[in-house]
């Protein structure tokens, strides 16, 4: 009853407008997926048109994409729904696993039997497969972490989540049919342009979320779960649903990472990873969407700077600075908790900055 | 039999160490709500303090019981300090913030100091230097207990003593005290509860150093990552006991301890290998969670909607 | 909305500006003047820091040597160091960076399998030669044919020490404690068992644990009830020292044997008087009057205040077989480079004589050393050969260190003297040869 009040209140477009937005939506669509075609071209061995970008920097751009699903799908869990996910690195891991079980066990089988479509479509189709079964796995491992997070509020939620991921990675570990302590080698079917069209899909989808209702419900859940309670939202569903959510993104950046990588092993999923999400979106503001996507832009490249560093004598030992990476992210975490604990967008978005080109009966973009 | 007896010793050895731990944490989150994620790593700090202690005073080429003391009472002077430095700059100018913030402080924390630690250290393990002898004593059959273990039952043993004599009947104790039942009226009180809470910290930062030291006596290796999973354990056994209740602490570390080596002993005879040793805490920390959320000792939850109207949630 | 997109436009572009690489031209020659470079990498600061710092090290002092003898070719080397932290997502990168930024002709590295496995497929892609100094397991080689190593691999390293037990100290039960997240420790546990099982012996119980466990008293206490003849503990110093501890404190006497994973100066630290009665395989014997290895040991300990493990040494090797393929090639065209590599033969390195096979993994033997606390020191106390190999005559003892005298258990020098009358001893045994040191 009050909630339909609640919707009565809260601005609706009017058809035209909605048909106008997707028209736009699809036209940002087609030139980002030209743009990713243009690079992953250049990232090949011959180029595009001789023109072309080495190993090193597209595997950079190609983590940039992946860190972009990473953090803003924790960016949903802990930044719009307020729950302290530490352990992000466990739902990557799980849908990373499978999907990568998956494409060695049966990806070939499934390439040959869909030759006549080419080369091209058929790994496709295998990626695509592998892409809904590592979301699907994740989603069922964030399901299994948001139920506990019922009862649990936030430091304890923050142990249990990082527990998980921690059980996650032993288990991992301890199944040698999937590399073990050695390693899982995994056929290579994500390349640039995937990888960046399901960074473009994530963000699409996590800022539709959070403009519609849904997304001001879990807002609402962040601000004041009591209060929420009260005017009728449920957050029993809600906060199940975003980590469900944020968890299956997760998981398909997992699936990216197994076939880009190549390679997979239990060592590249412990808190490290979880940690640097987490900076990813403290840096970048909690409660932003362009932040997350400037966090994991900066968390990706800072430490690739830092090698470019030279050494520097201390007494009689030289040091390089990339060996004080790790240090210097937990120290801008800190002083950013302390002198700027919203980071750097805080709740705003890039639009907020262009605001004088925006029309008068648009609704301003989130809760200050 | 004596084998069950074994495992029941090696349980309650590292159970005592996790007990000291978890007292730092329990005692934290008493007074400020606060899980203090570095506090793990303080156990680490305590024990390279002992280490440089130890080396640079000359105790490690003559070692000795005079040694040993030196090396454990300053080593907790150190970590004492350290972990009030900690409480000032890091975490008391983030008190006024969300929870989501001291937490993330909090774990920005642990990390900076575990690998400056690793940058200054290097990563790799260090050897602690017997300070005292380590013998064996045969109690039955097969089962033995080395003097080693034996010291860290008694020092933890006498430090619990000694914590619960400052808590219970000293004046800055009962400050603690009021302060971990409200703050806003502890401060109404007249208590400084800056210096409660630093107080507090560096309390908790010694335990956890003794126990490092303690540690290191009986398994030399220190390494700059040793306080993770340990400190991660602590903090699964003061919630098993109750976190905020500091016999709930001890409880819970020899739990965890003994049900640890006991799975690692007898786990395949379930169908549990001994590398889960890790998991066990994190499943007994689920179900606790689940079960009974106040711990084994702790005291009932109170109502969240008391909590909001008194201004405490 | 847009705007989010077009700013994620316009960082992307600033990157394609900077990234422009001309993709016409190949990478087979290093247009650099008068340096040689060549890339390092290895875990310089995360969990296993200690053996990426002696792989450093090694690889280090040997091209101060080359350097100073004027180089290869005329030409001196540069090395080009990257520290992956342990992780083989980061080693894959340092690797990516190190070929395609700093234009290296060749890569020395890792000392982990998982590393090695993760990063070789970029140098074979971009055909650079890889050489790894340590890493044991099968697959990395199998790679492709840029890949090579100059160590032995699990296979045999586990299986010499179950002829050894089996054989030397003829032991007919064994329990075997693992390192679980270890896939060096794995893959020895799995040869070991294998060969043990093919001599007649049985392994009893097959424990294992974590490096971050913080006793092992569990474990042990479970092993000490089946009463096993030796106990195998293929892991790393920091754990074994203290295994080995807390086994004598648990009142088990019986014989320790492990692998090249515990050679290290800290050892003796972590373990002490426990380490009684044990041996190990390793690649090379520090004691080993061999000038060339004694000079190794000088010259490292000189420059480095700690006396080199087998890692160290295995990096020193490495580089010098590069260096050497490098003069064979006659330049540093990565396919000529490659052939030169593939085919070393009877390179005298400090951990033996190192020819590659086919698979391009080092065939070598391996030597059993056996502990002495008291001193800190390994000694030597067999060789055991490789299927195949044949131990050499008299002539070519000077270069392979490794067939150095018997020596009675007490003393703990090798008399080099001997050499003559025992070569024969040795040419009479074939693969499995146990020389008789009683």
């Amino acid at each position: 009853m009050i909630s339909e009040k609640l919707k009565l209140i809260t601005h609706r477009s009017s058809l035209t407008t909605q048909i106008m937005n997707w028209v736009k939506s699809i036209i940002v669509g087609i030139v980002f997926i030209a743009l990713f075609y243009v690079l992953n071209a250049a990232m090949s061995s011959t180029g595009f048109f001789g023109i072309g970008i080495d190993d090193y920097q597209a595997r950079l751009l190609v983590f940039i994409a992946i860190n972009v699903i990473l953090a803003t799908s924790l960016n949903l869990i802990n930044g719009f729904t307020g729950q302290f996910s530490i352990g992000h690195a466990g739902f990557m891991a799980v849908g990373a696993y499978s999907s990568a079980y998956f494409t060695v066990t049966y990806g070939k089988a499934i390439e040959t039997s869909l030759g006549m479509l080419g080369e091209t479509l058929a790994s496709s189709v295998v990626l695509l497969i592998a892409i809904l079964i590592g979301a699907l796995v994740a989603a069922v491992a964030g399901l299994m972490v948001g139920i506990p997070s019922l009862r649990l509020k936030g430091d304890y939620l923050a142990i249990v989540t990082l527990g998980f991921a921690e059980i996650i990675r032993i288990v991992i570990l301890n199944i040698d049919a999937v590399g073990g302590a050695t390693g899982y080698t995994v056929g290579g079917y994500a390349n640039f342009l995937w990888v960046g069209i399901f960074a473009v899909i994530t963000v699409v989808v996590v800022h539709n979320i959070v403009k519609s209702d849904a997304g001001r419900a879990l807002v609402s859940i962040r601000e004041d779960e009591l209060a929420a309670e009260a005017m009728g939202v449920n957050v029993t569903r809600y906060k199940v649903t975003s980590f469900v959510i944020g968890s299956s993104f997760a998981g398909i950046a997992g699936v990216l990472f197994a076939h880009y990588n190549k390679f997979l092993s239990t060592n590249d999923f412990q808190f490290i990873k979880s940690f640097e999400i987490i900076i990813m979106i403290v840096i970048g503001g909690m409660g932003s969407m362009t932040g997350a996507i400037l966090g994991a832009i900066i968390v990706t490249i800072l430490p690739e700077l830092l090698r470019l560093l030279p050494e520097f004598q201390v007494g009689a030992t030289t040091f390089k600075f990339a060996d004080l990476r790790l240090v210097i992210f937990a120290l801008i975490l800190i002083l950013t908790m302390i002198l700027r604990p919203q980071g750097i967008l805080g709740t705003k978005e890039i639009g907020d900055f262009f605001k004088r080109f925006r029309r008068a009966d648009k609704p301003t973009g989130g809760l200050e | 039999m004596d084998t069950f007896v074994q495992q029941l010793i090696n349980g309650l050895t590292i159970g005592s160490i996790y007990a000291l731990i978890a007292l730092g944490y329990t005692m934290v989150y008493g007074i400020l709500r606060l899980i203090n994620f570095a506090h793990g790593d303080i156990y680490m700090v305590g024990a390279y303090a002992g280490f440089i202690l130890a080396t640079s005073l000359g105790f490690a080429s003559q070692p000795s019981a005079f040694g040993f003391v030196v090396t454990l009472i300053g080593s907790m002077i150190i970590a004492a300090g350290i972990g009030m430095a900690i409480e000032r700059f890091a975490y008391r100018p983030v008190r006024k913030y969300s929870k989501m913030t001291t937490l993330i402080t909090a774990i920005g924390m642990s990390l900076l100091i575990e690998y400056l630690f690793v940058f200054f250290f290097s990563g790799t393990p260090k050897s602690f230097p017997q300070l005292l002898p380590s013998d064996n004593i045969t109690l039955f059959g097969n089962a033995t207990i080395s003097t080693s273990q034996i010291l860290i039952f008694i020092v933890s043993l006498l430090l619990m003593v000694i914590l619960q004599y400052i808590i219970y009947k000293t004046k800055i104790g009962k400050a603690m005290r009021a302060v971990s039942f409200n703050l806003t009226s502890a401060k109404l009180m007249g208590i400084n509860t800056d210096f409660v809470i630093a107080f507090t910290f560096a309390l908790g930062s010694a335990l956890a150093a003794a126990g490092g030291v303690l540690t290191a006596q009986y398994n030399p290796k220190i390494e700059p990552l040793m306080g993770i999973i340990t400190g991660l354990k602590a903090f699964v056994a003061a919630v098993l006991g109750g976190i905020g209740n500091i016999p709930g602490a001890v409880l819970g570390g020899l739990l965890i301890g003994a049900a640890e080596t006991l799975v690692v002993g007898y786990g395949d005879k379930i169908g549990i290998p001994s590398t889960y040793r890790d998991a066990v805490a994190f499943a007994i920390l689920i179900l606790v969670l689940l079960l009974r959320p106040a711990g084994l000792l702790g005291s009932n939850v109170q109502e969240k909607v008391y909590l909001v109207m008194s201004g405490e949630w | 909305m847009t705007r989010i997109f077009l700013a994620i436009c316009v960082i992307t572009s600033i990157f394609l500006s900077a990234a422009c690489v001309d993709k016409g031209g190949n990478n087979t020659t290093v247009a650099t003047g008068d340096t040689i470079k060549v890339g390092v990498y290895g875990d310089l600061t995360g969990q296993t820091s200690s053996f990426g710092q002696s792989t450093k090290n090694g690889i280090e002092l040997a091209v101060e040597e080359i350097n100073n003898a004027g180089g290869v070719n005329g030409k001196k080397i540069q090395l080009v160091v990257e520290d992956d932290q342990g992780r083989p997502e980061q080693a894959k990168t340092v690797v990516s960076k190190l070929i395609n930024q700093d234009k290296v002709v060749a890569v020395l590295g890792e000392g982990a399998s998982t590393n090695s496995l993760a990063a070789a497929p970029v140098a074979q892609e971009a055909k650079i030669p890889m050489i790894t100094p340590s890493s044991t397991n099968p697959k990395v080689t199998e790679t492709g044919d840029y890949i090579s190593r100059v160590c032995f691999i699990d296979p045999f390293q586990g299986s010499t020490m179950a002829k050894f037990a089996a054989t030397t100290l003829k032991a007919k039960t064994a329990a075997v404690l693992g390192d679980v997240n270890s896939d060096y420790s794995k893959g020895l546990t799995k040869f070991f068992e294998e060969e043990f099982n093919k001599q007649g012996g049985k392994v009893i119980a097959n424990e294992s644990y974590t490096q971050t466990d913080p006793d092992f008293k569990g474990q042990l206490t479970k092993i000490r009830e089946l009463k096993p003849d030796v106990l195998y503990i293929p892991g790393y110093y920091g754990q074994v020292g203290i295994i080995a501890k807390q086994a004598r404190e648990l009142g088990m006497n019986i014989p320790l044997l492990g692998g090249d994973g515990w050679d290290s100066p800290e050892l003796w630290k972590l373990g002490g008087a426990a380490l009684k009665d044990a041996y190990i395989s390793n690649h090379y014997s520090a004691d080993n009057p061999a000038p060339e290895i004694q000079n190794f040991v000088k010259a490292y300990e000189a420059k480095f205040k700690v006396v080199p493990d087998s890692l160290a040494a295995l990096a020193y090797d490495a580089a010098k077989v590069l260096a050497d393929a490098i003069k064979r090639a006659g330049g540093t065209d990565s396919a000529k480079l490659k052939d030169a590599i593939n085919a070393t033969k009877n390179f005298a390195g400090v951990t033996g004589t190192i020819t590659l096979d086919e698979k391009r993994n080092a065939v070598k033997p391996a030597v059993v050393l056996s502990l002495d606390p008291a001193a800190s020191k390994f000694t030597f106390k067999e060789t055991i050969y490789p299927e195949g190999m044949t131990p050499p005559t008299a002539s070519t003892n000077t270069a392979n260190g490794n067939t150095s005298s018997n020596t009675t258990s007490n003393t703990t020098s090798n008399t080099n003297s001997n050499s003559a009358t025992n070569s024969t001893a040795n040419t009479s045994t074939t693969n499995k040869s146990v020389s008789d040191s009683k």
